[in-house]
């Protein structure tokens, strides 16, 4: 599905991805932990093409596909997709409007997807506008669920939202990763947890740790994060083995 | 009771002698221009047409007109000097009157009482012009109690090269009477210059409630200078909405609402996209007077091309319990456009009065049509999605057609590209 060859990129004149490479078949969901300003949400960003970012070298190549160059909406109808961490505000455009273009443009009803994700009281406000944590992430996936991407990118799905609500966004990535029969799985995603508590809801196939704007480690994503919240990113920086598990 | 001819003339006299003397002077604000310019008496034909043809039908509906008169209460249509339609549909008759403003003044004497009593006939060369020149101009008055629930529309078209015209127009909505007005300004296409004086007073009795909206359809030379004073009764309310979406030349105009009567409400709503090197001053003028009265004046403006675009608000209070907001919102789609805002507030002798504005100047973000983008729509789609919420956002009272004139606008600015 989704395959990045030493991807190296630049923000601001500064080199924040340091040849990175990883592989994602179709079906499989991958999971990226690391610590603040490790260039996370830059991979995910880079993968989706937005424009603050310069590629330096390496690769993006999606579905046999290279994407490197081309433009956020053409990879967005490719399918790609990315729920932000922290969306802009566009007061002018409220969430009703851009359903109704996203459900005719994808043919999907989107009313019933609205109710699911708890999303009917926001319907005629403007996008992330005075949204909250739980709000933006619920309003999110529910655009994306219109959309339907084959490949999901997702930063941080659970920050600021409650343990309530948690569950909603939870249920939504499952529905959206067509995580039901292993054999239906066609849909990947990459998802940026700092918590873990998303893997409650997810069967992670991967698990990688950035740091520095490297992949320093990968292997089981559970077990990966066992190590990271017992001996925290330093643990991962001092593993000599860590490499290949 | 008629009055006394002689009465009638002498003030007429006043006024043509206090316009002779502002002949000179110049606007408050906008460019200057000599009206003088395009003053060609000989060309004010009077040609008695019955209807429009197909083309000219069409130029009519641009500016939310409809020929056909579907779903309107009474229709006014001038061209040039000619008036060609003044009709008022069967159901509503009795309820509403429309006409000329030549034939109302003839059949009411007490019209006089009405004329030039919210703008002053001496405020500049502008208005001066049209007492001098003026040919035509609608009267519309809604009865007493009238509900009137289909709009009433008028339309003042040019199609005349370097012509002008010049119109005073009165609308007077009733005690206890509800109504809506379209009102179009447009040219034919072929027709490049020329210049449009248009002068409205609007008398809203009390308890009575109007909703006007002045639909400009310019062409790219036309200078343009519309005078506007309402005066409001107690318990009267008012919403002007002003949209202009099609280049200008020189545009200036700064309707005034007198909020007299206690409790009277008015509302502005401006909307408004500059084009090519259309240069335009545009805004509004809310004096509250009367106790618990209450304004609001919205504009969202989008300057393009090497368009100019100053959006003024003035908010005047002068009574303690007045509250009213300004906010003028401005888009910038391109690097040659310019744009400025003035918001003004005013209080006089009423410490507790509440009036306070926002304004606001910027591009559109490119964070947020990357952000569309994301979701597969192009750059293009992106634009126009942010630019037609832009435009709407916060203005409330819209009639149904306008905003479909809003999304195409919106539509035709993303084509562009930025």
């Amino acid at each position: 599905m989704l395959t990045v060859e030493k991807l190296s990129v630049k923000a601001g004149g500064q080199l924040i991805l340091d040849e990175v490479s990883l592989t994602i078949p179709a079906g499989e969901t991958h999971i990226l932990m690391g610590p603040n300003g490790s260039g996370k949400s830059t991979l995910l960003r880079a993968i989706m093409g937005l424009g603050d970012l310069e590629v330096v070298s390496g690769r993006i190549i999606f579905q046999d596909r290279d994407v490197t160059k081309l433009p956020i909406d053409e990879r967005a109808r490719l399918g790609i997709g990315l729920a932000m961490q922290h969306s802009p505000v566009l007061p002018e455009v409220t969430l009703e409007g851009l359903a109704q273009v996203l459900g005719d443009r994808y043919g999907n009803d989107w009313r019933p997807l609205a109710t699911a994700l708890n999303c009917d009281y926001l319907l005629e406000r403007g996008l992330n506008d005075r949204f909250s944590g739980g709000e933006s992430k619920r309003a999110e996936l529910f655009q994306l669920l219109i959309q339907r991407p084959q490949l999901l990118l997702v930063d941080e799905p659970e920050s600021g939202v409650d343990l309530v609500n948690i569950a909603v966004v939870g249920k939504a990535l499952h529905q959206l990763l067509k995580q039901g029969k292993i054999k239906d799985r066609e849909h990947s995603g990459l998802i940026i947890t700092h918590t873990g508590h998303i893997l409650d809801y997810l069967n992670a196939d991967q698990g990688y740790v950035m740091i520095n704007g490297k992949l320093v480690c990968e292997g089981n994503p559970r077990d990966l994060f066992e190590e990271i919240s017992k001996h925290g990113f330093e643990g991962c920086v001092a593993c000599a083995e860590c490499k290949r598990r | 009771m008629r009055r006394v001819q002689a009465e009638i003339k002498k003030v007429q006299e006043r006024l043509k002698e206090a316009a002779w003397e502002a002949r000179e002077k110049p606007g408050r604000y906008g460019d200057d221009f000599d009206p003088a310019a395009f003053i060609n008496v000989h060309s004010d034909r009077n040609e008695s047409q019955s209807e429009l043809s197909a083309k000219l039908q069409e130029v009519a509906l641009l500016s939310g007109f409809d020929p056909k008169e579907r779903q309107r209460s009474a229709s006014y249509l001038q061209k040039d000097a000619d008036v060609l339609y003044e009709k008022v549909a069967g159901l509503y008759d009795g309820q509403v009157e429309i006409m000329s403003i030549e034939r109302a003044l003839e059949k009411y004497d007490w019209l006089w009482d009405y004329w030039w009593k919210t703008v002053a006939v001496d405020a500049d060369k502008f208005t001066a012009y049209t007492e001098l020149y003026q040919k035509g101009g609608y009267f519309i008055r809604v009865l007493p109690g009238a509900k009137v629930e289909l709009p009433i529309q008028s339309c003042l078209m040019m199609s005349e090269q370097e012509g002008s015209q010049r119109v005073h127009n009165i609308v007077i909505a009733e005690e206890g009477s509800s109504a809506e007005i379209i009102s179009g300004c447009t040219t034919v296409p072929q027709v490049e210059t020329g210049m449009h004086l248009g002068v409205t007073e609007f008398y809203i009795k009390k308890g009575a409630h109007l909703s006007f909206t002045m639909i400009h359809n310019w062409a790219e030379n036309f200078y343009v200078r519309p005078r506007t004073g309402a005066l409001l009764e107690e318990d009267a309310s008012f919403i002007n909405n002003y949209i202009l979406l099609k280049p200008v030349k020189s545009l200036q105009s700064n309707p005034r609402a007198i909020l007299k009567g206690r409790r009277s409400r008015a509302r502005f709503n401006s909307i408004i996209h500059g084009r090519a090197g259309s240069v335009l001053d545009l805004g509004s003028v809310l004096e509250l007077i009367g106790e618990e009265t209450r304004g609001e004046a919205v504009s969202r403006a989008a300057a393009d091309d090497q368009a100019q675009v100053l959006m003024r608000g003035k908010l005047l209070a002068a009574s303690n319990s007045a509250q009213a907001r300004l906010e003028c919102k401005g888009m910038l789609l391109s690097e040659e456009a310019r744009m400025q805002a003035i918001p003004e507030l005013e209080v006089i002798k009423a410490p507790r009065a509440d009036l306070n504005h926002e304004a606001a100047v910027g591009p559109i973000s490119r964070e947020a049509i990357e952000y569309l983008m994301t979701r597969g729509l192009t750059e293009e789609e992106a634009t126009s999605l942010i630019i037609q919420g832009f435009m709407k956002v916060g203005i409330t009272g819209l009639p149904g057609i306008l905003e479909k004139m809003v999304d195409e606008m919106a539509k035709s600015i993303s084509k562009g590209g930025l």
